[in-house]
């Protein structure tokens, strides 16, 4: 299992090729990849920046699961799931996910459950910081 | 009994602290230990759900707390 899952959890800028690379096998039919991108503007509101943080250890965990549930649930050959903590800045890439399968179906199936799972179980935690104050996403009702 | 507790996101913000060390005369299930807090720190009644882990992994409210877990509190969760 462990040749097939990249994980990753970092404070450097991530790099959308090594994500490809790792999945990337000559028996594949394709790849997707997902890549999340820091908007400039939540509900009208202009977000000067955004803070990514996590429960380290326990990120690394679940981000494994999904990886290693992925890879049981569908028909896929590898898949690579990076996240970043820190600062980012507008249209910085706080996310990276990569699959790769025989067949595309498989693969963009596996890949959008690994980005919706990865924001409802995953501990990371995201703050917005606008011109007025800061404020941290999901938080309220 | 000692549970050490950690805090993340708007709850280490409410709390004012990243983590902290609690002792208890009895035993407690993650239930009973919500309750404690949700006295103990007002402010968590403002958050929409939180979450809590034990050593790294999500449990519910009827796990029995051992000595010396590692109780997270996991806010709602806003990565990707």
């Amino acid at each position: 299992m462990n040749n097939k899952i990249s994980v990753l959890l970092t404070y450097e800028k991530l790099n959308q090729q090594k994500c490809y690379d790792f999945v990337q096998d000559d028996s594949c039919g394709g790849i997707v990849t997902f890549t999340g991108t820091v908007r400039n503007h939540t509900s009208g509101k202009e977000v000067k920046q955004l803070e990514f943080s996590a429960y380290n250890p326990m990120a690394v965990k679940e981000l494994t699961k999904i990886a290693e549930k992925a890879i049981k649930r569908f028909d896929i050959l590898k898949i690579a799931i990076h996240h970043v903590v820190g600062l980012l800045q507008i249209g910085d890439i706080p996310v990276v996910i990569a699959v790769s399968s025989s067949h595309r179906k498989a693969a963009f199936e596996a890949c959008e459950y690994a980005i919706d799972t990865l924001k409802e179980t995953v501990p990371i935690w995201k703050k917005e910081f606008f011109e007025d104050g800061e404020v941290w996403v999901n938080a309220h009702p | 009994m000692t549970i050490n507790t950690l805090f993340f996101g708007i709850v280490m913000d409410i709390t004012g602290q990243r983590k902290t060390t609690l002792t208890f005369e009895k035993e407690m299930t993650i239930g009973d230990f919500q309750v404690y807090l949700l006295k103990k720190y007002p402010g968590l009644t403002d958050i929409k759900n939180f979450a809590f882990a034990v050593n790294e992994s999500y449990v519910k409210e009827d796990y029995k707390i051992q000595e010396n877990d590692v109780v997270a509190i996991i806010p709602p969760v806003s990565g990707g």
